[in-house]
């Protein structure tokens, strides 16, 4: 038998057209697999068992037919529980969203359905993205699946998780700050977040728009370029996605000439993890080895990220999250008293605290007289930002830094601490901001085997540069 | 308070001044919505046209309909704004049921269009302008259809959500009730013509807040001001207006003063009740769509909108006196619609003779036409089947007279002149050997009333010509009978 945990989607998809094994039974793995091992680590809200199934036996019937399959034919693949598919529960980790079943499919399960991938369950989230360490769920917190105590990260907890326990060898999660390259950095797994636009949003449920990026997750590059290559690209029903000519990133990812790499000094100042910082500095004398060359570089505006991430991200949350009010689908709570009383007991208690504070924060940000002392200042330095990072790549192809500050920390550690967890986007936040991709490689570990993540960053629509550089990493 | 007296005209009342400043909704006559395909259209069953966008799903995403664009901004060109080469939409927020994303996509701070003018006239004939502020692009929110007796709760339609609008934002530049009437008149003709809007009023595709306040004859300073909503037809808008300016300058008569408000329009009851204090007002939050890009209109494309810019009410009249000779009057009278205006130059180019066609279009068409409720773009008496007719005359085949009943019998039948006439034998009789035959008949019957005529009696005159009528059947042209009898007697 073939040890289905260890197999890459590449490997799935080749045994199942040598009909070594059958998509049928791979995905009757996975769903076994999530049904135990992932429950135990509180990684599904849903597994979408029976629509699996279906589309793993169109497979098998296809490779029988001697019919063509497409680049993902056979492959389990978790969705967060943000992302819109007809007819299974999307929660978004909230209880306001109790038995909303949506009756249409994102754009990205269009684009995967039609490369044969099979979607296997939607994964526990952050209740609407916000947070960085999955304990915001209404369904409880996931579990980090080799420190059983820590956190997986967030809001993309589940599908980390997911990734790194084998259930599923590549799963979607989304960015609004660092969503899935923190996770990913905590379970050890790899996880890019493109530029803005490169995935359609279309049915991404919206957390901050300007941001929201849908972001997939691997265990190795060729698996994550795949995946990216399939769903990247753009889509009429998304006015922000891009029309942009994306090279054939899987077939691409050798590189012969070296790289010029930034090294931020920002990035590595106070309240960084000195084993985190030796991973990355390791990572460093490597690729020097490899004859790549580094400079120093200052990105002055890197204090600001966290500031302006959490003024504009509420702000458009806070419209965003209006639309959940007990009127048309979802809890509702009081409906026989007046409107007011239903509207505020509704989101009362269907929000939880994190939420409701986003909310306030959004809210008061925007309101008359705050406005341009807030948001607008924000706008503007968030503006600022995306320059300073435009005149930085102009002189190196990439930037290197930490993902994440620490390696993952203990479930319950910073949870009453909400500028603690923050802080711990701090890395992250400015690409999301910039609008530009960055990727979390699996690179070292700390002296207790936590695993320990290496971000690079690259200008806008240079994906490619940081698959290559993922792909020499893995050699 | 009393309601709503009846039509005096008010400008200057009791030495006040109102001072009045319109904002009006136009529903644009796009086939679909503004932000997704879902058609747009009114009295379907509830709730059937929607997608995931206009319901606002979680996940879901708005893209601009260009049509719409392109309706914005023919009634931007139309006014003479400008187009602005990039706009911005923006989210306006609130609650309310009928609107499922908690917020209107609009515009705010970067609206699409800019400033522009309406002129208009009074009925007096007085010509008026008013300034406008901005036109911009916004969404329109569903319905809600709130309890009968004996339902528990209000219920949903959005089927017009998303339904695309322009608002019209005037500057403050109307002085009286009347005023806003002529404005708003003249407002949806130049929305029909351009074809951006149907301008019913009635069926909610044309909606109008009014900005009212008073001001001491001769004071410079504008008074506090209050937002009149809710009234539902231009008539409501006039009653609304005069009674909310009676309410203020009654108010400040008495020694009180106004509060700025909003107040909402009883049609049944006659009075503006008050729905809010400005310190209950809403903070709509505006800030730009993140879901929407920029809106940019090329110089190329604001030019291809221009091109095909139909021609406008006022230029259409000018060239209506310039070209067919006409009064200005009828010419303002022909070109209150595009319909009407289309229906007259057809019938010219039919009939010949553009006064000819001017008075039968204004007296027998429209007489029909409002009398029967009939719409005149499709009415059964087309153009050319009317220019034909008026062309009979011209030419002697018929008499006015005799063209009026066959027109009669076209609007009862729906069939053309010729075979009417050929059915009913009515050929004018324009013979002048056929017609003296009988003149001579006549006058030898009755000798007495030449005698008469010759003596200088000439009111007999009209029984001769009564007389040569009644032995035709009416089918001797009356011209000829007349100069033919005035020649034998006078001979």
């Amino acid at each position: 038998m073939l040890d289905y945990k260890k197999m890459s989607a590449t490997d799935i998809r080749e045994a199942i057209a040598t009909r070594k094994v059958t998509a049928v039974e791979i995905v009757q793995e996975s769903i076994r697999l999530a049904k135990t091992e992932g429950k135990e680590l509180n990684a599904f809200v849903t597994i979408c068992e029976d629509k699996a199934l279906t589309q793993a036996k169109v497979v098998d019937d296809k490779v029988k037919s001697g019919a063509p399959i497409g680049s993902l034919a056979g492959v389990p693949i978790a969705l967060k529980d943000n992302i819109s598919y007809t007819d299974y529960l999307c929660s978004c980790g909230s209880h306001i969203l109790d038995k909303y079943v949506p009756p249409y499919d994102a754009t990205l399960v269009t684009r995967l359905l039609s490369a044969d991938a099979v979607i296997i369950g939607k994964t526990n989230m952050d209740e609407f993205a916000m947070g960085s360490s999955n304990e915001n769920s209404y369904y409880g917190p996931v579990k980090n699946p080799r420190f059983p105590d820590r956190v997986p990260g967030g809001s993309s907890g589940g599908s980390a998780a997911s990734v790194a326990q084998g259930i599923v060898p590549l799963a979607f999660g989304s960015e609004t700050g660092g969503s899935v390259r923190q996770p990913a950095s905590f379970c050890g797994v790899y996880g890019m977040k493109p530029s803005y636009g490169g995935i359609s949003r279309y049915g991404l449920v919206a957390f901050a728009s300007s941001t929201d990026q849908i972001s997939p997750i691997a265990r190795n590059v060729a698996d994550l370029a795949t995946v990216f290559k399939v769903t990247c690209g753009r889509d009429p029903r998304d006015s922000t996605s891009v029309a942009f000519d994306h090279p054939d990133y899987p077939n691409r990812l050798e590189r012969k000439e070296k790289f010029t790499i930034g090294i931020p000094r920002e990035y590595f100042a106070e309240g960084l993890d000195p084993e985190v910082n030796a991973v990355v500095q390791k990572c460093i004398s490597e690729l020097k080895k490899a004859g790549h060359s580094f400079i120093d570089i200052s990105l002055p505006m890197t204090d600001k990220g966290v500031a302006v991430y959490y003024i504009v991200a509420p702000a458009e949350a806070s419209a965003n999250l209006a639309r959940f009010d007990g009127v048309k689908y979802g809890l509702r709570k009081s409906g026989d008293k007046e409107l007011a009383d239903m509207y505020g007991d509704t989101r009362a208690s269907g929000f939880g605290a994190e939420v409701k504070r986003r909310i306030m924060l959004g809210t008061y940000v925007l309101s008359s007289g705050y406005y341009d002392a807030y948001y607008i200042k924000a706008s503007k330095v968030r503006e600022l930002m995306r320059c300073e990072f435009e005149e930085v790549f102009r002189a190196v192809d990439l930037i290197i830094s930490p993902t994440a500050p620490t390696p993952a920390f203990r479930i319950g550690e910073k949870i009453d601490d909400p500028l603690a967890m923050y802080l711990s986007d701090a890395y992250t936040i400015p690409a999301s901001l910039a609008g530009i991709p960055a990727i979390s490689i699996p690179y070292g570990s700390a002296s207790d085997g936590r695993p320990i993540g290496v971000q690079f960053t690259a200008g806008g629509f240079n994906e490619l540069a940081l698959f290559q550089v993922a792909k020499m990493m893995e050699q | 308070m009393v309601g709503y007296q009846g039509e005096e005209k008010l400008s200057v009342v009791n030495g006040f001044e109102p001072v009045i400043g319109l904002e009006v909704h136009a529903q644009l006559a796009t086939d679909t919505k503004i932000f997704c395909s879902c058609r747009s259209s009114y009295g379907e069953p509830p709730n059937t046209l929607t997608c995931p966008v206009c319901l606002g799903l979680p996940g879901a995403l708005p893209v601009l309909n260009k049509k719409a664009v392109e309706f914005a901004m023919r009634m931007i060109l139309a006014t003479g704004g400008q187009i602005q080469p990039r706009s911005v939409f923006a989210r306006k927020n609130y609650f309310y049921p009928d609107l499922p994303k908690g917020y209107q996509i609009s515009q705010f701070d970067k609206p699409v269009g800019l400033d522009g003018v309406i002129k208009y006239r009074l009925e007096s004939g007085e010509e008026k302008v008013c300034r406008l502020i901005r036109i911009h692009l916004e969404e329109d929110a569903g319905k809600s259809l709130h309890p009968e007796a004996g339902e528990a709760y209000t219920r949903v339609d959005l089927n017009r959500c998303g339904t695309p609008l322009i608002e019209i934002v005037a500057h403050a530049d109307i002085r009286s009730p009347q005023e806003a009437y002529a404005y708003l008149l003249k407002l949806k003709q130049i929305l029909q013509y351009t074809g951006v809007c149907t301008g019913d009023m009635e069926k909610g595709h044309l909606r109008c807040d009014a900005n009212v306040s008073v001001r001491p004859e001769g004071q410079e300073k504008f008074g506090t001001r209050t937002e009149v909503k809710n009234m539902n037809s231009f008539k409501g808008v006039e009653r609304a207006l005069n009674y909310e300016i009676t309410r203020q300058i009654e108010l400040i008569r008495s020694g009180g003063s106004v509060t700025q408000a909003t107040l909402l329009w009883d049609e049944k009851r006659g009075v503006a009740e008050m729905m809010r204090t400005k310190e209950e007002s809403h903070d709509y939050r505006y800030f730009p769509e993140p879901d929407l890009v920029n809106l940019v209109v090329s110089h190329d494309w604001m030019e291809e909108v221009r091109r095909n810019l139909p021609e406008l009410p006022d230029a259409r009249a000018e060239r209506f006196v310039s070209a067919y000779g006409i009064r200005e009057y009828d010419a303002q009278v022909l070109t209150a619609t595009r319909d009407l205006a289309d229906y007259y130059e057809e019938v010219v180019t039919h009939a010949g003779d553009p006064k000819a066609a001017s008075n039968w279009v204004q007296t027998e068409l429209l007489g029909v036409i409002n009398a029967a409720g009939e719409n005149i773009a499709t009415y059964k008496v087309r153009p050319n089947m009317l220019g034909e007719l008026i062309s009979k005359i011209g030419s002697g085949e018929l008499s006015g007279k005799m063209a009026k009943i066959v027109f009669e019998e076209m609007t009862v039948s729906g069939r053309k002149a010729g075979e009417i006439i050929k059915e009913k034998g009515l050929v004018q009789i324009s013979d002048d050997t056929a017609i003296l035959k009988i003149i001579d008949e006549i006058l030898a019957a009755s000798p007495d009333n030449v005698a008469k005529y010759r003596s200088g009696k000439t009111n007999v005159f009209g029984f001769f010509v009564g007389q040569v009528m009644k032995a035709t059947k009416g089918q001797a042209n009356p011209e000829m009978v007349n100069k033919l009898l005035k020649e034998k007697l006078d001979g």
